[in-house]
Formats: structure tokens, C-alpha cells, sequence
């Protein structure tokens, strides 16, 4: 029997294990619209604009490592999930992004809604695709999804013309994909392999710097073996926060421009760093030529592409992080660094960098610590990018993988709202805490009603400064305080949840936090906490841009504070 | 490190857009394409890029790395550093008058090029070889004055039995794409305003 594309599509998707679909209709997705209705094992999550789509099925892609569905009409609908698919790309998330298209006789003549989503994608996709036959979606989508989700994930996206939705095919899946120019590596070379093993145990300072790729290959147990077997501290990227255990022994927190000092300190005087699954970003290394100037590099990497890309290795290794890890740790000789456990320990004596300092005022590090000490650590936050991030990364503690989603290569202001009903609706039975800034709020804050209409129980805290508070922070530091563009109005956030239907608390005072978190915490269904905070607070440890990690300004005594602000 | 002229050569699926896939990663990586060749190759469904960048080793290797994670570049290679044979074609129209006819042709000969049509105050040289040859060339007919040039990019294949781009199984050839099919009466002509 003959289906139409629409069905095909469909019936492609549930082939391919797809239980949601962030999307929005419009004119050239309508015949799939239309279909929906026959496929209920399809849930449709309506959201308020495209981008919080893309974004939904980022957050939901991260919390669950299944690939997440987005869609969108042709034209603005394709366009608008463009800062969701570039956002998934840099994070390497599995997103297949599903756009409508004039139809087929229409394409090139700059029909109504007519774009050329393909040609704009290009450069943030792993791939994408124009269906021009309807007998070529199974196999399209069957590609999409191996894609996305094998080597490293990365966004997918599908172009469907109107008519082809409509047009009528035999249907039929394909078991296999048949791609000559994808063949991920999945086992690294044993030859590397021993190379590594020896090269790590002829080290004296050793350390990890963990990546998500840790967590994208789900190799939390092999990771914890390498190090404890080789005592190795471990040091992770922003977006390897969770990867290893936060409140291990061995966990020497994370790397980069406000990460903790006593680890970029390690790493600059490490003399040997095992890369795994990271990629070396400059926010990460400060300035390449004095990131870690004594120290051999083992990488291991699922793309090759990363490997020497921004740091000479000395030992690389192309292979899926588990199963390099996995070979390597029968390799690995146990040994100790005593010494180098010594001096890095003493490091971190030196440089407390994760104090909450005395304060009457209420403080966004205080905040965030409250709902850690609340949740007992047991939920899922998720972050848009700036000063909020920070904060949440440096005052939370991660010991479980995925247990922090945020915006790291895009640096998205508004990912934390939509992100954070992808991963809710994703992991419905965790507790998702969405730690937005007054700013990256706004961005998004449309899709408070597609919480409300789809029931997604996310607890929201706005640390509400009334500044755009990371650039406020580098004006600060770096401009002569000249605060251009950056002191933010914002609405009465309570009233606005309350148009929402969303119950709302503002606290403005100390005292009140823990009762309000717990209040957010006691309620069934989404609750926001509006958490208006001192206004002018720095993110600390900042490397300065264009410096060398261990040249980080660390939080100043509260003099220094004075007289840096006349 | 130096600069060297490189020489990628890369197996694509033949498909539409996989050139500008290619192209674009040049220049979103910020590197100038020299020139760009593409044809048919000996295998269906295949087509075979020979591209031409200046960049230091350790930068083109990137851009390499880089192009081979595009999903339609089958293979990519480069070659650079290894024997091969590379050549480039020109077609050259100069001005010719009955008294530097004779002299055109005598260069033409010396080069091995040819003469490929004629008119009463030009003629057209056809010249292949590799690019020192064709830019010597060039260079002496500029003197008689040169209407127009054609310039083909460099193509290249390695010395010997196996080249690197062999692809190690046979390939699937698929059938022959049907016509497409008739389209729904309401998308086949532009509404009647």
C-alpha cells in the first residue's frame, strides 16, 4: 500500500525511536501536521518560536544522549531554528531538524515563504538534506538519524518541499545506511594505545581534562578507572562538568577563563595533559602559546579533525573516548604522584576561588549554592550563557553525568528556558532547575506558555541583577567602567508568570531563599523564583581575554573593590 | 613554517551542492582556493576535485581533516609531497596578423601546443601541460597581444599502480533515478490572478 511523504516521514521517525517533536506549524508542513493525528506515539510539543524548538530538542538530545526532533514551517519558521542547530552544533548534540519547503515547482522563484534553509545551514550542520522524491525520506531520515547520533553527534537537517509531504510512495524502511564518506572510528589504534599507556605512567605531573565526550560516550566508569588506577587528577571542561564525580577525591574542579585557578595553575605546570573527548576551545586554553608550556599531550578523540587543531599532541588517538578508555586502562601500570598531589592540593589552598563572601546583600553565588544544598544536588540545571553560568557551574556541585546543561561553544542567551523543557520533558521524573539572568530570560520567555499548555514542571530562578551582568562585568574590568548598553529594565517578573498561569515568588532578601526554593521545590508544576541579587557582582576567577590561564584576577578584597569603583 | 602550494585531490559523491559543501569550508576556514578542477572519474556516481591551496602544512592539514568530515567527500588526500603527474589546460586567443602568424606558430610548435582555429587577426592556441609550461607560454604570447584567456585549474594523478584515492569495495551502483512523478494538480501551475 501506498503513503504519502507525511506518513512515511512519520512512520520513518517511530522506526527511529522518536517520542517528542518540539515544532510549529505553518503552510508548508501542514500536510505533515495533518498526519499527526495517525501517529500517536508522536507527541507534539507546541512551542511559542522556532528557536525555542531547536532549543527543546537540544536540552532534550542532552539530558536523554537520544536524538531530539525539531521542526518548523519553510521560510521564518527554517530560519528561526537556525540559532538552536548552530547552538547544537558547536555542543556536538544530536538534533535532526525537520523544515517544510515550497513546493517543488516553486523552488527558486522566491516563492511566498521561500528559503534556502540548506544553503544557510551548511556551515552548522553535520549535514543536511533537500528531499526532492518522496521516495527517498525513509532512507533520508534512516541517514539523519545515524548521523546525528553516531561519531561525533551534531545537528541534521531535512528540507521537505510541501508536495512531496503529499506525494505517494511505496514505503519501506532500510535497515542499513549505505554512507562511503562516513565511517566514524569507533576503536583507537593499539599502537597509540600502548604509546599512551606509556607515556602516561612514565609521567611525574599528570593531569585529565575531561570533555564531553566523556559524557556522549557514556564513559564515567573507564574515566574513573584511568584515574584512580594512574591517580590522575581530573580536570574537566564547562561542558564536561559531570563527567566525573565533583566531590571525588580526585576531582580538581574545571579548566578555563573562570574556572578554578589551582586547576589552570595544575595544568600550566603539569607535564603530561590526557585529553579526552575535549577540544581545546580558547576559552579553555587562554592563550595557546602559554596554556601548558612543559607538558606532552595525549588527545583522544572521535574526530581527527580535532586533534592538533589548536594544541600540538604528541600522542593522538582517534577513537570513541569508552572504548579507548577501556583499552588503555588494561595498559594503564598503578602508580602514585604524592608530590604532585602535594603541590596541586597546596594550589588549591592557596586560591579558594569558590568562596561565598560575607555579605548583608543577597548574592547570586548564595543563590545558587541554596538550591544545591535544597535539591541535595539531585536535579538537572540548565543554563543559558553568562554570568548566571558561571555561577551555576562554580556554586552547584555535579556529581552525576548530564546533571548540567548549558550553552558552551554558541554561548546562547535564552537556551536555558526551551533547553530546559527539552531536558524535562525528556527525563520527566528528575528535577530540572532552569538558572536563567534577567537578560537571557527575556530572550525566550515566550515559552512560559508552552510550559503551561504541555504541563512541563521545570523550576525557574531568574538571578535578576538588572544588567546584561557579563558584559557589565567586562565593561567593568576592561572598558573603565563605562556601562554602555548594558543596564537592563526588565518586567515585573512575577506578574508576568502569573499572566502565564505560572505561581511566582520574589525575593529580594537573604533569609528567604531556602523557604522559597523549598516552596518551588514543594510544588507540583512549574514555579519561578524571581532572585533579585546584587547588581554589580563579578564572576571570579576571570584569565583576562588574550591571557595566559594562570594569569587569572581572582576575587579582589573588598578595598580593592572600593577603590576600583571611583 | 612556509607556505607551499597544495595539491588535495578529494572523491565526492556526485550530487548536487557537494561543490559549494566543499568550496564553502575553504573559505569559512579562511583559505584561499587557488584553483578547483572537477570532473567524472571512473567510477559512477563519483566525481574527483583537484584542488589547488597556498597555506602551511599544519593549516592545509585541517582544512583537509576538515573537509574529509563532510559526508559527501568519499576520501580526500593530499599529494603534495608525493610523485605525481599534474597538468593544466589553456586555451589562448591572440592577435595575429599576416606578419606575426608565421612567428605565433613557430612558438606554438616549440611549446607542443596547438592551433585550434584561425580568423584574419587572431588565432586561438590551445596548450596543455603543467602550469610553468602554460604560464611561459602565456608569457611570450602576450608580446603579440592576447584577447582572452581559458584557464582550466590544476589536475593531478599520482605515479604508479594504486592511487591514493582507490576506494577499497566495490561500490553499490544504483538504478538510474525515475522521472519524477506527476505532480498534484494544485502545485502545477501559479495561481490564476
Amino acid at each position: 500500500m501506498k503513503k504519502t511523504g507525511a506518513q512515511i516521514l512519520c512512520e520513518s521517525l517511530v522506526r527511529e525511536g522518536v517520542e517528542v517533536i518540539f515544532g510549529f506549524p505553518g503552510g508548508a508542513v501542514l500536510p505533515l501536521y495533518d498526519t499527526f493525528p495517525q501517529y500517536p506515539k508522536l507527541r507534539h510539543i507546541l512551542v511559542r518560536h522556532e528557536q525555542g524548538a531547536a532549543h527543546a530538542a537540544d536540552g532534550y538530545a542532552r539530558a536523554t544522549g537520544k536524538a531530539g526532533v525539531c521542526l518548523a514551517t519553510s521560510g521564518p519558521g527554517a530560519t528561526n531554528l537556525v540559532t538552536g542547530i548552530a547552538n547544537a552544533c558547536l555542543d556536538s548534540s544530536p538534533v535532526v531538524a525537520i523544515t517544510g519547503q515550497v513546493a517543488r515547482p516553486f523552488i527558486g522563484k522566491d516563492a511566498f515563504q521561500e528559503i534556502d534553509i540548506t544553503g544557510i545551514t551548511l556551515p552548522i550542520t553535520k549535514h543536511n538534506y533537500l528531499v526532492l522524491d518522496a521516495s527517498d525520506i525513509a532512507k533520508v531520515v534512516k541517514e539523519a538519524f545515524y548521523i546525528a547520533q553516531t561519531g561525533r553527534p551534531g545537528p541534521v537537517l531535512i528540507d521537505i518541499p510541501r508536495d512531496v509531504f503529499q506525494q505517494e510512495e511505496t514505503f519501506a524502511y532500510p535497515e542499513k545506511v549505505n554512507l562511503p564518506g562516513y565511517k566514524p572510528t569507533f576503536f583507537g589504534h593499539p599502537a597509540q594505545i600502548k604509546k599512551a599507556a606509556e607515556t602516561i605512567s612514565a609521567a611525574e605531573r599528570p593531569v585529565i581534562i575531561a570533555g564531553r565526550g566523556v559524557i556522549i560516550s557514556k564513559a564515567f566508569v573507564e574515566l574513573k578507572e584511568l584515574a584512580e588506577k594512574a591517580q590522575i587528577p581530573v580536570i574537566t571542561t564547562l561542558l564536561g562538568i559531570g563527567c566525573f564525580p565533583e566531590t571525588h577525591v580526585l576531582s580538581f574542579g574545571w579548566l578555563g577563563m573562570h574556572g578554578m585557578a589551582y586547576a589552570n595553575k595544575a595544568v600550566y605546570n603539569s607535564d603530561l595533559i590526557v585529553a579526552i573527548g575535549m577540544r581545546f576551545d580558547d576559552r579553555a586554553t587562554g592563550v595557546v602559546s602559554s596554556f601548558a608550556p612543559q607538558a606532552r599531550v595525549v588527545h583522544i578523540d572521535i574526530d581527527p579533525a580535532e586533534i592538533g587543531k589548536n594544541v600540538r599532541v604528541d600522542v593522538p588517538i582517534v577513537g570513541d573516548v569508552k572504548n579507548v578508555l577501556e583499552a588503555l586502562n588494561q595498559q594503564i601500570v598503578p602508580r602514585e604522584h604524592l608530590d604532585w598531589f602535594n603541590q596541586v592540593d597546596k594550589w588549591r589552598d592557596e586560591h579558594p576561588a569558590l568562596v561565598i563572601r560575607e555579605s548583608e546583600a543577597l548574592l547570586p553565588q548564595y543563590v545558587i549554592r541554596q538550591i544545591y544544598e535544597v535539591t541535595k544536588g539531585d536535579a538537572i540545571v540548565v543554563t543559558g550563557v553568562g554570568q548566571n553560568q558561571m555561577w551555576s557551574a562554580q556554586f552547584f556541585f555535579y556529581d552525576k553525568p548530564n546533571s548540567l546543561i548549558s550553552s558552551g561553544g554558541l554561548g546562547t542567551m535564552g537556551f536555558e528556558l526551551p533547553g530546559a523543557i527539552g531536558a524535562k520533558v525528556g527525563r520527566p521524573d528528575e528535577t530540572v532547575w532552569c538558572i536563567a539572568g534577567d537578560g537571557g530570560f527575556q530572550m525566550t520567555v515566550q515559552e512560559l506558555a508552552t510550559i503551561v499548555q504541555e504541563s512541563v514542571a521545570v523550576k525557574i530562578a531568574i538571578i535578576n541583577n538588572g544588567f546584561l551582568g557579563m558584559v557589565r562585568q567586562w565593561q567593568q574590568l576592561f572598558y573603565e567602567r563605562r556601562y554602555v548598553g548594558t543596564p537592563l529594565s526588565g518586567p515585573d517578573f512575577i506578574k508576568i508568570a502569573e499572566a502565564y498561569g505560572i505561581p511566582a515568588l520574589r525575593v529580594a532578601d537573604k533569609k528567604l531563599v531556602v523557604s522559597a526554593i523549598e516552596k518551588a521545590m514543594d510544588h507540583e508544576g512549574p514555579f519561578l523564583l524571581d532572585f533579585v541579587v546584587e547588581p554589580e557582582e563579578n564572576v571570579f576567577p576571570i584569565v583576562p581575554p588574550g591571557a595566559a590561564l594562570v594569569e587569572a584576577m581572582e576575587m579582589p578584597s573588598p578595598e580593592k573593590v572600593t577603590r576600583s569603583s571611583k | 613554517m612556509a607556505k607551499t602550494k597544495h595539491t588535495l585531490v578529494a572523491l565526492v559523491e556526485d550530487r548536487p551542492g557537494v561543490l559549494n559543501r566543499v568550496s564553502s569550508l575553504f573559505r569559512r576556514r579562511n583559505f584561499n582556493i587557488e584553483s578547483i578542477a572537477v570532473g567524472h572519474t571512473e567510477q559512477p556516481n563519483l566525481s574527483r576535485m583537484t584542488i589547488v591551496v597556498d597555506g602551511d602544512d599544519a593549516k592545509v592539514e585541517q582544512v583537509r581533516k576538515q573537509l574529509d568530515k563532510v559526508i559527501d567527500v568519499v576520501k580526500i588526500v593530499d599529494i603534495t609531497h608525493e610523485e605525481s603527474v599534474a597538468r593544466e589546460l589553456a586555451l589562448v586567443k591572440v592577435k595575429a596578423t599576416a606578419s606575426t602568424r608565421s612567428e605565433i606558430i613557430q612558438i606554438v610548435d616549440i611549446f607542443r601546443a596547438n592551433i585550434v582555429d584561425v580568423s584574419s587577426d587572431s588565432v586561438m592556441v590551445e596548450v596543455t601541460g603543467d602550469e610553468d609550461k602554460v604560464s611561459s607560454l602565456v608569457d611570450l604570447l602576450r608580446g603579440f597581444g592576447i584577447r582572452e584567456i581559458a584557464r582550466t585549474g590544476r589536475i593531478a594523478l599520482t605515479r604508479g599502480g594504486a592511487g591514493p584515492l582507490q576506494v577499497e569495495e566495490p561500490r553499490e551502483i544504483r538504478a538510474p533515478k525515475q522521472p519524477p512523478k506527476a505532480l498534484p494538480p494544485e502545485a502545477e501551475s501559479p495561481p490564476d490572478w
